[in-house]
């Protein structure tokens, strides 16, 4: 501690350290966080249900996607992006998701939510394999922090199907 | 500064930055704010610097006692002798 400028230069390293520090007891405070989410959706309508000329099913709905995801808040939550995928098995994927609507949740007070919406991303198969199609519909979150480690999680809901025939 | 400054000023940059840091983290914690740790550390970082940075009066409390100049003249400073040690080198053990 010679002079200035190498107190200086302590400080600053060992203040800049012990910041690295904290953020990371940060992060890891998220671990004690155990989260409850629900969440509910009900497919309102089909609102067409066609073979595209290039052979692809596609179906568009209307949904109603309601949730509650307020505990996966901590205080080292920056934001959460939630999406609902259908997902589904054909002869050629054992699993295929398809993402149909997204959106940012920025804090608390905004993760208990309802949305009545269309599919905000279309609902394409590769294929032709969606006539009488059982289906899931999960919704997957993932918890950005403000420092540190992503949490992401889902809830599946299952039982939907879709029509025997298009329309 | 003196020695005992020196020591000094190092352990309380050290001791101040560790405390400052638990408080922030405790703070943050209980009341649920990012922001909240991150202002009081800050805080500290500040503080801490205008503490042990510059040269503060109490850190010289030791001072060292330096030969004053006009002391130092009264005793010159010893001459290497000039043939001994190069003499002694090259003298080979038969």
């Amino acid at each position: 501690m010679h002079s200035f400028g190498y107190r200086a230069n302590a400080f600053l390293t060992f203040a800049i350290t012990i910041l690295a520090l904290i953020c990371a007891m940060a992060s890891l405070s998220d671990n004690f966080n155990s989260p409850s989410p629900t969440s509910q959706v009900q497919v309102l309508n089909i609102n067409w249900f066609q073979k595209k000329p290039d052979g692809d099913d596609e179906v568009s709905l209307t949904l109603n996607i309601s949730a509650n995801l307020q505990s996966l808040f901590t205080w080292n939550t920056k934001q959460v992006f939630v999406f609902l995928a259908a997902e589904y098995e054909t002869p050629k994927n054992s699993l295929n998701q398809v993402s149909l609507w997204d959106g940012i949740i920025p804090s608390k007070e905004h993760a208990q939510f309802w949305i009545h919406t269309t599919n905000k991303y279309r609902f394409i198969d590769q294929g032709s394999n969606l006539r009488g199609k059982n289906f899931n519909l999960t919704l997957h979150w993932h918890v950005m922090p403000k420092t540190g480690k992503m949490f992401a999680d889902k809830i599946v809901m299952s039982g939907y199907r879709l029509p025997e025939a298009y329309r | 500064m003196d020695w005992q400054g020196q020591k000094l000023a190092e352990q309380l940059m050290q001791l101040m930055l560790v405390a400052f840091a638990v408080v922030a983290f405790i703070a943050g914690y209980v009341l649920g704010s990012f922001q909240t740790m991150l202002l009081i550390y800050a805080a500290g970082v500040v503080l801490t610097s205008l503490i042990t940075i510059p040269n503060w009066p109490f850190f010289n409390r030791h001072p060292l006692s330096w030969l004053d100049p006009s002391e130092a003249e009264k005793h010159p400073k010893p001459q290497p002798a000039s043939s001994g040690p190069k003499k002694k080198a090259s003298k080979k053990v038969n």
